[in-house]
């Protein structure tokens, strides 16, 4: 008779998995270390032809560049259509696109575009007057449908077609931002026809009839998106390197979630390049032939915006002993990478008319301790301060937006706790974090938002829009505010711009920590993938060597 | 009612529809928030919309109307095969569903071909084999192979076959090759499952007295293990596939996620997220209904096996 021992499967296997993580280590290590044997290619002349296969992190729910605000979709919506003007990355500065000019009425509230000849929608209509009314319109009627377009046109009554080259847009009150508002691919200009099909059509690519450098081709849900090069196209920025039509064929967004997977598949070629680069991830790609195009997010920086009705946070003292207790530098040495800059303002330093605010702004945690001695806070057992029985504590309102939000907050918790405040964090779905926010429920907010305008400051200040802070109404901040959205002079609105700056950091409204940073990873077989002034993909002179 | 088993079976399943229907409604609706404020939360810096744009969105999604009313005419529409449009993407949920079904059955498919033949080898083997050691080796596989994290699996296999050895994709779904590393992802968990208890049932089915008969009347090795034991020893292993298909459905959550591509893991992880009630409830609906369905031809199968199962009269308590 024979005998079956039964196996016994506990110890064998804890060894074996062992065995496999000491097997599998050296692999992974080694993969980390490599370049995929890629070697550099000659970096020009530009060459047409091509695809460019791009890795994004995530899904694009929508890819009309009206509706979308997520960074992935913003990404390819882009690409898709023309804007009524561009905005020079460098400067700021607002230039020529599909208006080869235009006029502002000197209260800021009427703008006048006059249109270049010769461009097209890719249905072969022309880009006119009408349509561009058609296009403003159609956005309005969004409504919270385009969250970001219906911000900018707030206070949009409506077009007037003055000729067939001349179109004229009225507004209930100064909105000096729509002039740079007018350069975004949000107020992007969509073909008439293409208001005959409905949002959510749209959103799925279908109608979505632009003027752009590319023309939507098919869209594959968690898979991809593939645009073509629009042949004939010959209307582009002046801002851009080259004219005429763009340079690749086709661009492929491959959606890939996983960020080692995203930046493995570039080294080993299966991509030629990527969004999202992970700090852990952004050793792979200096020298050895890859690029690592980086451009801070101009607009709000990632900061813990106060609310000025709550607990201790009521008290100015406390918010500025705070703001001196966070080491800014710390967070993007440790937590990030030096990719990512220590903010300096409340603005990122590439918004236009941000101010340096870099003293205001250093880390003095001696300094905070005294303001909170001489506030009567005093260190309690636990390290903690307390006054009158109440905890020097407050919490953190964040959802997960941006993957290392989590442990940059876990870092000012411990910075703080050093100053003997305690910060609480309070990670939260999308759909929670909204709810309380509408609500007005939470101490700090922690977010950032991205505008090449500093108007958003007052989106997001003013008592008369979000008012995050929860101001009273005589505060020292609105009239500043109020002052720079009524001219589109720069050298008027920037002492104005300045002023609201310099209030929110010296009250503490907001508590500003880094600049969000768009991190690239590029091949040896890609080249010119760049940024447009909002730091959105510019695709336009991307291009990839014969491989 | 004795006389048609077939037409309880089909009552159970639409019983079964309903309440998976019911009660992810419910779930959905429990949870704080809903999709138009998910939806408007995703955007960076949180929605600049006013509250009366806000409910504006909500009155067109529906999401005002007190919720009897609101689960009323989901069902009704549900009945017509309409989960109604996603608020998230604005597609149709059972249009977007139904796109993202032949991916994850490809893996699925493939995953459990590949569960079934190594996992069912391994037990076979592993049994069969007089080696020692060669037994013990085999038999130990299957708890390694539960103990693995599927995630880890998967990007360890990237890691060697796609960046290192450039055999197979990291990503996307085209073309076969793209199956394979997913499916074997997929498999392990699953094999190793199936291998466990076919392995089990055989060590309990060769000790049995009818194998000493079967042996006594001279029958060869091969033919007691593969004949007699193996026959008996796969019903509980054939129980499992049903099981098993409901494991390959909720592994696709992690394998599509890794190797990028599109399917129902990803289409339900993005619809839970996102409090999308249409497309998640067109997911639970179809995966319920797969689940009956396969749990179904399971029983139907078992006669063949063991004839002393059958589908007409219900099982007696004593042979």
């Amino acid at each position: 008779m024979p005998r079956h021992t039964p196996p016994r499967p506990g110890r064998p296997a804890r060894a074996r998995s062992r065995f496999a993580f000491a097997l599998a280590l050296p692999l992974l290590l080694a993969a980390c270390g490599t370049a995929g044997g890629a070697s550099p290619q000659d970096a020009g002349p530009p060459r047409p032809g091509g695809t460019l296969r791009l890795g994004i992190s995530s899904n694009p729910d929508c890819v009309d560049p009206q509706q979308v605000s997520t960074n992935a979709s913003v990404n390819v919506g882009r690409q898709l259509v023309d804007s009524l003007t561009d905005q020079d990355p460098k400067t700021g500065a607002i230039t020529p696109w599909l208006a080869d000019r235009w006029t502002v009425s000197p209260d800021s509230t009427s703008f006048t575009f006059h249109l270049r000849s010769g461009a097209t929608f890719s249905d072969g209509s022309p880009v006119d007057a009408a349509a561009v009314k058609t296009s403003f319109d159609g956005i309005k009627a969004l409504g919270a449908k385009a969250l970001l377009g219906s911000s900018y046109l707030a206070a949009y009554r409506g077009a007037t077609v003055v000729d067939p080259a001349t179109v004229r847009l009225d507004f209930s009150q100064p909105s000096a931002q729509f002039l740079q508002a007018s350069s975004t691919m949000s107020l992007g200009v969509l073909a008439p026809a293409a208001f005959k099909h409905t949002a959510e059509q749209r959103c799925q690519g279908t109608g979505l009839i632009g003027s752009g450098p590319f023309v939507f081709t098919s869209l594959k849900p968690n898979q991809n998106i593939v645009l073509s090069k629009r042949t004939g196209y010959h209307w582009g920025s002046p801002l851009w390197r080259h004219q005429g039509e763009a340079y690749v064929d086709k661009i492929d967004f491959r959606v890939v979630p996983e960020p080692g997977v995203r930046s493995g598949s570039l080294t080993s070629g299966q991509l030629d390049a990527i969004t999202d680069v992970q700090p852990v991830d952004e050793p792979q790609f200096s020298g050895n032939g890859f690029t690592e195009p980086v451009r801070p997010n101009p607009g709000i920086v990632f900061n813990l915006h106060a609310n000025v009705t709550r607990g201790v946070l009521a008290d100015e003292k406390v918010r500025q002993a705070v703001s001196k207790g966070v080491n800014r530098p710390e967070v993007t040495s440790t937590v990030l990478t030096p990719n990512y800059k220590p903010a300096t303002s409340i603005l990122g330093s590439a918004t236009p008319l941000y101010t340096d605010l870099s003293k205001e702004l250093a880390y003095d945690p001696a300094g905070a301790q005294a303001l909170l001695q001489s506030d009567g806070w005093v260190p309690g057992p636990d390290g903690i301060r307390t006054k009158n029985g109440q905890r020097l504590s407050a919490s953190v309102l964040f959802s997960a937006v941006f993957n290392q939000n989590q442990s940059v907050l876990e870092l000012l918790q411990q910075q703080l706790r050093k100053i003997g405040f305690d910060l609480k964090i309070e990670l939260h779905t999308n759909a929670e974090v909204t709810r309380l926010q509408q609500a007005g429920d939470y101490d700090f907010l922690w977010y950032n938002v991205t505008r090449a305008d500093p108007d958003i400051l007052r989106q997001q200040f003013s008592t008369k829009t979000n008012n995050r802070s929860k101001l009273p109404a005589d505060n020292p901040l609105d009239a500043s505010l109020t002052e720079q959205s009524a001219t589109v002079d720069a050298a008027k609105r920037k002492p104005a711009a300045e002023k609201a700056q310099r209030t929110i950091v010296e009250q503490a409204y907001s508590i500003p920590v880094f600049e969000l940073t768009q991190v690239l990873g590029v091949g040896p077989n890609a080249h010119d993938v760049g940024f447009e002034a909002s730091s959105r993909l510019q695709l336009f002179d991307a291009w990839v060597s014969a491989s | 009612m004795k006389g048609f088993p077939l037409l309880r079976r089909i009552l159970q399943a639409v019983v079964v529809l309903w309440a998976a229907f019911t009660l992810s409604f419910v779930i959905l609706y429990l949870l704080p928030g809903d999709a138009v404020l998910t939806k408007l939360g995703s955007a960076e810096g949180g929605p600049s919309a006013s509250p009366a744009q806000i409910a504006a969105l909500r009155a067109e999604y529906g999401l005002n109307d007190p919720v009897i009313v609101q689960y009323g005419k989901h069902l009704l529409a549900a009945l017509h095969g309409d989960f109604g449009t996603s608020v998230a993407t604005g597609d149709d949920a059972t249009h977007q569903v139904l796109t993202a079904l032949p991916p994850t059955l490809a893996v699925s498919g493939l995953a459990l071909v590949l569960a079934i033949v190594f996992g069912g080898g391994i037990a076979v083997l592993g049994t069969f084999t007089r080696t020692r050691w060669v037994s013990q080796l085999l038999l130990s596989l299957p708890p390694l192979g539960t103990s693995l994290p599927t995630f880890w699996v998967g990007l360890l296999l990237i890691q060697l076959f796609s960046f290192q050895l450039r055999l197979f994709p990291a990503l996307g779904s085209t073309g076969f090759a793209s199956l394979v590393l997913p499916a074997v992802t997929l498999a392990l968990p699953t094999g190793a499952i199936i291998a466990q208890v076919l392995a089990k049932s055989l060590q309990t089915q060769l000790a049995e007295p009818y194998i000493e008969v079967v042996r006594a009347k001279g029958a060869s090795r091969r033919r007691v293990h593969f004949a007699h034991a193996l026959r008996n020893a796969g019903l509980p292993a054939l129980t499992l596939v049903g099981v098993v298909a409901g494991n390959l459905l909720a592994g696709s959550v992690v394998t599509e996620t890794v190797f990028s591509r599109d399917g129902l893991g990803r289409v339900t992880a993005a619809a839970v997220t996102a409090q999308d009630v249409p497309v998640v409830q067109a997911v639970i609906v179809l995966a319920a209904f797969f689940f009956v369905v396969l749990n179904l031809a399971v029983d139907l199968v078992y006669p063949l096996l063991d004839p002393r199962v059958s589908v007409r009269k219900e099982v007696p308590a004593h042979v």
